[in-house]
């Protein structure tokens, strides 16, 4: 099996660490993965994403024009990616900042309003560890418990205080798709 | 030993330190500085030297005198810093100094984009600069490589005496992939010529002025002898199913595997294609590509640029079949686009 | 209704893609606010750098071109020697001036070269993502300076201010900063200063703006402003080191 995942929005909303973080975990349960940021000058003007792939047999291509699984942190993405989608797929939307509902009908959609979410936590950044946690979860990708397991190796070198808080906000993402979605 | 997740830039770097490389000098230039951020941090532990220059001219010049000392020596840029290099790399090409030098390659002419590209094929493999040489290329397709090539490229660097340059796409520099770290390897080796001052022995010379018609020649000589072994023990390549294959693709560099699963698909239509992908540019690997030529109905070169390979793909096949061409600029095409592109090419033919 | 500010003739509409904080638009501003005053828009021809500011030729109204990497006074001394009544400028940071194009902008001093330099030292190279440039100060922490600067290593900071005024080329010289707003104002009337220097044909002008660059320093923009009055003008003094008029 081979999953292709796109992670997409402003630079500075921390899509790439997402992707990072979702690449690591996959490394540490044993799948080959690739991980292919935008980069440079791209990022400054504004959208930034990443495409992850995670596969058990070697990786041929770590690129693709059509994911099966996107997540979307603003509207801009969704504008760019939401066609794009393999047919059937997964768009996970942060609807806090898309202000419009997806057009396709033939993808499995899920919405979280991250800022909403994130005021409960008094902790405004880690609207990205909010949204990944409730799509691993929901989707299975990853195992959740390998995800949690792995916090404090991903962020190694990071202040216990913000391992902490992206932890909590991972944590809320979870609780978030086991209710609503 | 485990795997780690690394950056193809940081990869390549961490390679040559494996690779007994201790000096770097450099200039900042997207999308390469992170092999010069990563020396920065790695080599002043190490004891080794890292030094911003001031420019490429420069930055390839002092290559040029830590070369000449002996000592495992590189640099890395991209686009304009390597144009301004070629003057520098002309003199260590007939100065015979190993260096391992690499182009995370982005899109020109001019300034250009940051964007993946390959079209510094011609400057790589023709000897950019002024004069007859040519360097070493090798061309990793994943991070892996990137790493792998950085130690294999300093051996070959000073087995030929000659420098060596990777060559990738922007891309490949910017991607993470898991890496597994060689434990060992080889040594440094003996450089009887290196001008490390003469204690014990004559003093030794290291220069590229050649007023006397014939030592000039004699020098060119030496250096197209030098060539000609290269091409005869160190062309590489890499083939996937071209046993079989009515139409062949030739592609390098990371787009190699994009292309890969296009043909992996196409296969599975029922089409008979395959792939070559040199790994070395230079020495390129046309006997592969000249063994397989007749029982081909076309070649595909498929390339981020305008088509410059292509031309050596020419040489090859040398008229036993068609050789076309397939290019974007700015990106990295999708296997989906090859794919569809590669059906479009050889439908009519297949009917 | 007064007008109180409006935007010069001499800038285009288009919106700046800077970092917030960073003070290349202010510097943008006050040159075309210059340029409109002396009415010189139409006869003006200015070049770019490569760096943040590659893309000012969007921003200021008049002809603009972009040059490689440090080679901005070679391409103004070609426009110069060719259309010598035309105002001439070139705009650039300091890796661009101060690093890579050290020679061109040294020579185009030495030779009393008629353009006007505008010479943006934010101590970092800012578009490529903060490595350490020759201005950067001594214990500044850059992306390839990654245990601060050290004066074993890199040497000192570069005061190219002090340097081009020892060419007897040089007619102008100053060194500005925009920490606050009476700066700003001075900032600007050494800009013109420059740019008449140039006009009256008296010889090589350039000013040095020491800037912002919140991004790369890893600082909010007040936080860079305060960095910019106590650590930087300590050791880039602010003042004309040449001024021929006066002399
Ligand atoms: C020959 C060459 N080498 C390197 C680069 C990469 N490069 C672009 S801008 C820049 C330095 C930018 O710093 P600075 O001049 O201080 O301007 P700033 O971005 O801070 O305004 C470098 C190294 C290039 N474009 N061309």
């Amino acid at each position: 099996m081979e999953k292709q995942v796109l992670f997409a929005g402003f630079g500075g909303q921390g899509v790439l660490s997402m992707g990072n973080f979702l690449t690591h975990v996959a490394l540490n349960s044993g799948k080959e993965v690739a991980f292919v940021p935008s980069y440079g000058a791209e990022m400054r003007g504004g959208t930034a994403n990443c495409l992850v792939t995670i596969s058990d047999e070697e990786i041929s291509s770590p690129l693709t024009d059509s994911p099966a699984m996107a997540v979307i942190m603003n509207r801009p993405s969704l504008d760019k990616f939401e066609g794009k989608i393999m047919s059937r797929g997964t768009l996970v939307i942060n609807s806090s900042l898309v202000d419009r509902k997806p057009a396709r009908e033939d993808l499995l959609i899920y919405e979280l309003e991250v800022n909403k979410l994130l005021e409960g936590l008094d902790n405004e950044r880690s609207g990205n560890m909010v949204l990944l946690g409730a799509y691993i979860e929901k989707t299975g990708i990853v195992d959740i418990d390998k995800a949690l397991e792995n916090f404090s190796q991903i962020f190694h070198g990071k202040s216990d205080e913000f391992i902490k808080s992206n932890r909590k906000a991972f944590l809320a993402g979870i609780e978030y798709a086991r209710r609503h979605w | 030993m485990k795997k780690v997740l690394m950056k193809g830039n940081e990869a390549l770097a961490q390679g040559a330190i494996d690779g007994g490389c201790r000096s770097y000098f450099g200039y900042p230039i997207t999308p390469s500085s992170e092999i010069a951020e990563y020396m920065a941090r790695k080599l002043p532990l190490l004891g080794g030297v890292f030094l911003q220059a001031e420019s490429e001219l420069a930055a390839i010049n002092m290559v040029y005198g830590a070369a000449a000392t002996g000592a495992r020596v590189m640099t890395a840029t991209s686009g304009p810093g390597m144009s301004l290099k070629q003057e520098g790399i002309s003199f260590l090409a007939e100065a015979e100094l190993p260096c391992l030098l690499v182009n995370i390659s982005r899109g020109g002419p001019g300034l250009g984009g940051i964007q993946p590209a390959q079209s510094d094929y011609f400057q790589a493999t023709r000897g950019g600069g002024h004069g007859d040489y040519h360097i070493m290329v090798l061309a990793p397709n994943n991070v892996q490589e990137m790493m792998d090539f950085a130690i294999e490229g300093f051996a070959l660097a000073d087995h030929y005496r000659i420098p060596v340059m990777i060559m990738a796409e922007g891309t490949l520099g910017q991607m993470m992939e898991p890496v597994i770290q060689r434990e060992s390897v080889p040594l440094l080796t003996d450089k009887p010529w290196a001008t490390d001052g003469c204690k014990n022995r004559k003093p030794n010379i290291i220069n590229t002025l050649h007023l006397s018609p014939d030592v000039l020649e004699q020098r060119n000589m030496i250096l197209s002898d030098k060539y000609q072994e290269i091409k005869r023990s160190e062309k590489k390549a890499e083939t996937f199913m071209i046993e079989d294959a009515d139409y062949i693709v030739v592609a390098f560099g990371l787009l190699s595997r994009v292309a890969k699963k296009a043909i992996m698909e196409l296969r599975q239509q029922g089409m008979k294609m395959g792939l070559i992908r040199p790994i070395t540019l230079w020495p390129f690997p046309d006997e592969v590509i000249h063994q397989a030529a007749p029982q081909v109905k076309k070649f595909i070169s498929i390339e981020i640029s305008m088509g410059q390979m292509i031309e050596d793909v020419r040489l090859a096949v040398n008229g036993m079949a068609p050789v076309e061409f397939m290019g974007r600029i700015g990106s990295v095409p999708s296997p989906q686009e090859i794919t569809r592109r590669l059906a479009q090419m050889v439908e009519g033919e297949i009917k | 209704m007064k007008v109180v500010a409006k935007k010069p003739e001499s800038l285009t509409e288009a919106k700046y893609h800077y970092c917030p904080g960073c003070t290349h638009g202010i510097i943008h501003r006050l040159i075309a606010e210059v340029m409109d005053e002396l009415q010189i828009r139409e006869e003006t021809i200015g070049i770019c750098p490569v760096g943040c500011a590659v893309l000012a030729y969007n921003y200021f109204n008049c002809d603009m071109l972009e040059a490689a990497h440090g080679r901005a006074p070679a391409v103004a001394t070609g426009i110069k020697r060719l259309l010598p009544q035309n105002t001439v400028f070139t705009y650039q940071g300091d890796g661009d001036l101060a690093s890579i194009g050290l020679g061109e902008i040294m020579h185009a001093s030495i030779r009393g070269e008629l353009i006007t330099v505008f010479f943006v030292n934010n101590a970092i190279y800012g578009m490529t993502g903060g490595q350490m440039a020759p201005t950067t100060l001594l214990g500044q922490v850059t992306t390839t300076s990654p245990y601060g600067r050290k004066k074993e290593d890199s040497g000192y900071p570069v005061k190219m201010a002090e340097i081009l005024a020892l060419n007897q080329g040089s007619a102008y010289i100053s060194r500005v900063s925009l920490h606050n707003p009476a700066n700003v104002i001075k900032a600007k009337k050494a800009i013109k200063k420059a740019l008449e220097t140039q006009k009256n044909r008296e010889g090589f002008s350039m000013v040095e703006i020491l800037s912002t660059c919140p991004t790369n320093w890893g600082m909010n923009p007040l936080e860079a402003l305060k960095w910019l009055e106590q650590e930087m003008i300590p050791y880039y003094p602010l003042g004309d080191f040449v001024s021929k008029k006066e002399a």
